[in-house]
């Protein structure tokens, strides 16, 4: 089994949520998206090493993350909704009231 | 099967690319599906059937249908054509490297057991050393009845917690978008099973 192989394309599926949340400032959909590639990583990361270590409690957490995630994003885009609603816009820079 | 991994691998990087570049956000949304659904393929190499089944549902049958949803739901500008996309580079750039460094002090020799070895020989009779696990072939359990076996038994704390997790967010989600405004319709059980229909159906002639 290729660990080195499968372990550097989940590194890069990581590395791409990471610049997809700095190098993209503007849509906060998309950085939403990209937390959730990062996510994606760290699962196919735990389940990766679950299979080579044969070890299950990697897959249990796997399903853990996957919990974690669906409620995260649920919740996100549920204050993405009530911020479009008060504000009209979505746009990133704007949201700079509690910038003190 | 490297083919398949070569195929699964290379286009999960590129849609993942295209989800971070793409101008449009459904673009990038259906970008991302399709990254969902290579990371699948690659967990079915693994032989992770059931993951590989429940990232389809989980993540593109709930999350990336929430996503499409939103971004058509609102009303979002696309392509504000930014020429400034490469500003925050540097930081990025910093960042990456700082990544990759990290990674690659933990992902040393002690992982890659291939190169303990030294030499291109060893590595070859390494190789060589492969062999079949025969009482795997008699009596195999499938991934959904192991993870079954320990995710109801010894572990089911955390099962609980997953729910609870679940229903947390459920009711922030709904707690969160439900808007008690006056345009909303709501049904008014009484008056509407009062209604007579003797009165409200007339013929006008």
């Amino acid at each position: 089994m290729d660990l080195v192989k499968y372990l550097a394309v989940s590194m890069i599926l990581f590395l791409l949520g990471i610049w997809g949340i700095f190098l993209n400032r503007k849509n906060i959909i998309v950085m939403l998206m990209s937390i959730e590639l990062m996510l994606l990583a760290v699962n196919l990361n735990f389940l990766l090493f679950s299979v080579y270590l044969d070890d299950l409690i990697g897959q249990l957490f796997a399903l853990l993350i996957l919990t974690v995630a669906a409620a995260e994003s649920a919740i996100g885009l549920a204050l993405l909704v009530v911020y479009y609603r008060i504000r009209g816009t979505i746009a990133v820079e704007f949201i700079n009231l509690m910038k003190g | 099967m490297t083919f398949l991994f070569y195929l699964f691998s290379s286009l999960t990087l590129l849609s993942g690319i295209m989800v971070i570049q793409a101008r449009n956000p459904v673009h990038s949304v259906l970008f991302l599906i399709l990254v969902f659904f290579n990371a699948a393929g690659l967990l079915v190499l693994l032989g992770l059937d059931f993951f590989a089944m429940i990232f389809l549902v989980v993540y593109v049958g709930a999350i990336a249908v929430l996503f499409l949803f939103v971004v058509m739901m609102l009303n979002i500008k696309l392509a504000e054509i930014n020429e400034k996309r490469l500003r925050y580079l540097p930081i990025g750039g910093l960042l990456g490297v700082l990544f990759l460094f990290e990674v690659l002090l933990i992902v040393d020799n002690d992982l890659i057991p291939l190169l303990i070895y030294g030499n291109i020989q060893a590595l070859t009779e390494y190789r060589e050393l492969q062999f079949i696990d025969w009482s795997n072939t008699i009596h195999t359990v499938t991934n959904i009845k192991a993870v079954g076996n320990i995710i109801y038994t010894y572990y089911f704390y955390f099962f609980l917690m997953a729910s609870l997790i679940l229903l947390v967010a459920m009711i922030g989600a709904i707690v969160l978008t439900m808007q008690k405004g006056i345009r909303i319709k709501r049904q008014q059980v009484f008056l509407q099973n009062t209604r007579d229909f003797a009165k409200t159906i007339r013929k006008i002639s």
